[in-house]
């Protein structure tokens, strides 16, 4: 049933190739005169342009089948096969993978054109480049696997970019610190992708371990080890997509440069867990109760980073916050079997997160990498297109109609409450709100009232076009990307939800109109309130409060990183130094140490036997050669 | 009669030996290295007659260039060694003592 086409394996290839260009010329260069820069945006650029044209072809000879034959194959090689276990290194669209796919470039290939801007006169921007084009690559590679595995090797790869890119400031510790956070945080996550993929190999591997083959057997799978595989799989979906408890890595992740959090920690890496969680639709949809607790942890997880972000300074944590919150929501839906919610809200999300995140690059570009909120202020003036493009990210992620995010997040809502979990809803009409308000309050604090620092503010300038204009088209895709997916309420007919529906296998609820009705009411007063409040509060400028009682607890992120310091890391420690100091020295080196004794011993018992002159040697000769014969005779006898 | 060959090639290999252990003299150890050769030798062509074949006649020439051969080099070396040290005495050249 399904077709091939022999230019998926290039879509990954061409930003790959392009790493490996660029990287080879930095290294070769960057110890004498450093290339000119106009040399690597071009070469950074084609990769993920050329990328994003063919995954438009996929989406249009997609398009073109019928709708449930939407699979397009392409099995380059066998990676390796070891008894049952077959891999091939094999790329997979289908609907799914496709919109990931054209999302993922246009974005990618927009964030490339903004970084000729952001990054012009830093040290090592063709190092840069070289990263960002390897990491398109690796989350190509994730989207378009064919089975665990290959996904698996981009999971890795989108991981590693995302360490380099996080510490790609290495002058000061700090962001190398931020990077291995990131890094080790996500080994935790990974450790328990892997074992879900061990259990699922051992469970329904052995007859094919790709997508379609694991869709088949899905129903072979036994209650138990189901269940397992599918809480395995969700710890690495928490790692990578920065839920509870595993969502710390992510706030720090900000001491990158800022399109670097727009692109791998807002718009794309993040969302893969999503994304891996509606890939195994088919082993999720047969364990509701797995699911069930994906929903709590994602919406508690929302809960938890909005009253965070509702008290941050600093502009990226403040967005930082915001997406970990949205990536609560895209479980919330996922959880509760709405996949296509869940999807169409990382599909949205990534065009007003990238747009917010590029928005506030500008505005740290424009004052000269600050990044405190308190230092801003009254900016709408000096920076209109920033103002006017970030207004529209505020409002889609703020859930406020007809923006983008609205149509996504309400559908998620909806459907919780559709799929009967009323607290889940709740819960989610309440972070809405709580959404509404930081976000403004940023967008107030930045663009309203007066400068609060005049300095800053008299150098503020619109950055250059080739920043303003990715800004631009982000803008319009944050406006208008909701019309995708219209529900029929509005007229429409969840298009994304029925070209998602082959790919993913979902069940969607009869309820009365008045519920829908009545849902979007609730989040449409939670958003309307959670502005008025921020309006009431910063909207003619405010001076920086003091932090008391809860504020004080909000903006210390509830000491969470401190709590995991001393409950998790310092017995870690305090363990190794045991090890270290008792463990090691009297038990796995005792034997080493008796080995080279014992050789010290004996070479110096056969050191009389060297004498250094040669006929004495000559003697040990005779002698040996006079053993030697004496046996030889012996056995002719 | 093939005893007496053998005994004689026995003879002349222990006192190539015995030269090589017991005499200090480089020159001395030389020469009984080339006893212990032609030893070898007469051992080769007296089982060459007991067994009629022309190989040990053929292993015995063959000996003998090896010998030319090393002598060319063995003088050489020593030489050299007397270059060095300005003795002949083995005992002074002892630098593999452990």
């Amino acid at each position: 049933m399904e077709q091939t086409a022999n230019y998926l394996g290039l879509i990954p290839l061409l930003p790959l190739t392009g790493a490996l260009v660029i990287g080879l010329l930095h290294m070769l260069t960057c110890t004498k005169k450093p290339l000119p820069e106009k040399l690597y945006s071009v070469l950074a650029c084609i990769g993920p342009l050329l990328s994003f044209f063919m995954a438009l072809v996929v989406l249009f000879q997609l398009k073109n089948m019928a709708p449930e034959d939407r699979f397009l194959s392409h099995i380059p090689f066998t990676w390796f096969a070891v008894g049952e276990l077959h891999v091939d290194m094999g790329f997979l669209a289908d609907p799914l993978s496709s919109l990931m796919l054209v999302f993922v470039t246009f974005i990618g290939s927009l964030i490339h054109i903004y970084s000729i801007g952001y990054m012009a006169g830093e040290e090592n921007y063709g190092k840069y480049f070289a990263y960002l084009n390897l990491f398109l690559g690796a989350m190509l590679i994730l989207v378009l696997g064919n089975g665990p595995v290959v996904m698996f090797v981009g999971w890795e790869g989108v991981g590693l970019c995302s360490y380099l890119l996080i510490s790609f400031y290495t002058k000061d510790t700090d962001n190398v610190l931020a990077g291995n956070k990131a890094f080790i945080v996500n080994r935790i996550g990974d450790l328990g992708f892997v074992l879900g993929m061990s259990f699922l190999f051992w469970a329904i591997g052995s007859t094919g371990f790709d997508f379609l083959s694991l869709r088949e057997n899905a129903h072979l799978l036994t209650p138990g080890i189901g269940f397992a595989i599918c809480l395995l799989l969700f710890v690495g979906a928490c790692g990578k997509s920065a839920q509870i408890p595993l969502y710390v890595w992510l706030p720090d992740a900000m001491a990158g440069p800022t399109p670097v959090s727009a692109l791998i920690h807002a718009a794309t890496m993040v969302t893969a867990g999503v994304y891996m969680v509606a890939r195994f639709s088919f082993i999720y949809s047969h364990f509701p109760s797995a699911g069930t607790i994906i929903a709590w942890v994602g919406i508690l997880t929302a809960l938890l980073a909005a009253i965070f972000g509702m008290f941050q300074k600093d502009i990226k944590k403040i967005l930082a916050y915001s997406t970990v919150s949205q990536l609560g929501y895209m479980f919330a839906g996922v959880g509760v079997a709405a996949y296509s919610a869940g999807i169409f809200h990382v599909f949205t999300h990534a065009f007003f997160k990238a747009l917010l995140f590029l928005g506030a690059g500008s505005v740290i570009y424009a004052l000269h990498h600050q990044q405190n909120i308190w230092k801003m202020g009254g900016l709408k003036a000096k920076m209109p297109i920033t103002y006017a493009t970030m207004l529209i990210g505020a409002l889609a992620l703020s859930g406020c109609p007809p923006f983008s995010g609205f149509f996504s997040k309400d559908e998620i809502l909806f459907m919780a409450l559709a799929n009967g979990h009323p607290g889940i809803w709740f819960i989610g009409v309440l972070v809405a709100g709580m959404t509404a308000y930081y976000t403004f309050r940023m967008m107030f604090l930045v663009f309203h009232g007066e400068a609060r620092d005049k300095q800053a503010y008299d150098q503020a300038h619109e950055p250059p076009a080739v920043m303003t204009v990715p800004l631009i088209i982000l803008a319009a895709g944050a406006a208008l990307v909701g019309v995708f997916n219209l529900p029929g309420i509005f007229g429409g007919s969840m298009s994304v939800s029925n070209w998602l529906a082959p790919s993913l296998v979902e069940h969607h609820p009869h309820v009365s109109i008045w519920l829908e009705i009545m849902a979007i009411a609730a989040s449409i007063a939670a958003v309307v309130i959670g502005i008025t409040i921020a309006y009431k509060k910063f909207g003619h400028g405010a001076e920086e409060p003091e932090f008391t009682g809860f504020a004080k607890l909000g903006y210390h992120k509830f000491y969470v990183d401190e709590i995991y310091n001393a409950a998790i890391i310092q017995p870690y420690k305090a363990i190794g130094s045991l090890i270290s100091r008792f463990f090691e020295p009297n038990v796995t080196d005792l034997h080493v140490k008796f080995s080279t004794w014992l050789y010290t011993k004996s070479g110096k018992a056969f050191k009389v036997f060297q004498v250094g002159y040669v006929r004495i040697y000559a003697i040990y000769m005779v002698i040996g050669l006079s053993v030697m014969s004496f046996f030889l005779s012996q056995s002719i006898n | 009669m093939i005893q007496d060959y053998l005994i004689l090639s026995v003879i002349l290999f222990c006192l190539g030996i015995l030269g090589v252990i017991s005499r200090r003299n480089v020159f001395t150890v030389f020469m009984s290295i080339e006893l212990m050769l032609n030893a070898a030798n007469l051992a080769f062509i007296t089982f060459s007659r007991v067994h009629e074949s022309m190989d040990g006649h053929v292993m015995a020439m063959m000996i003998m260039a090896v010998a030319a051969a090393e002598a060319a080099l063995a003088l050489a070396v020593v030489i050299l060694l007397h270059k060095h040290k300005g003795k002949l005495d083995t005992n002074v050249f002892s630098l593999l003592k452990g």
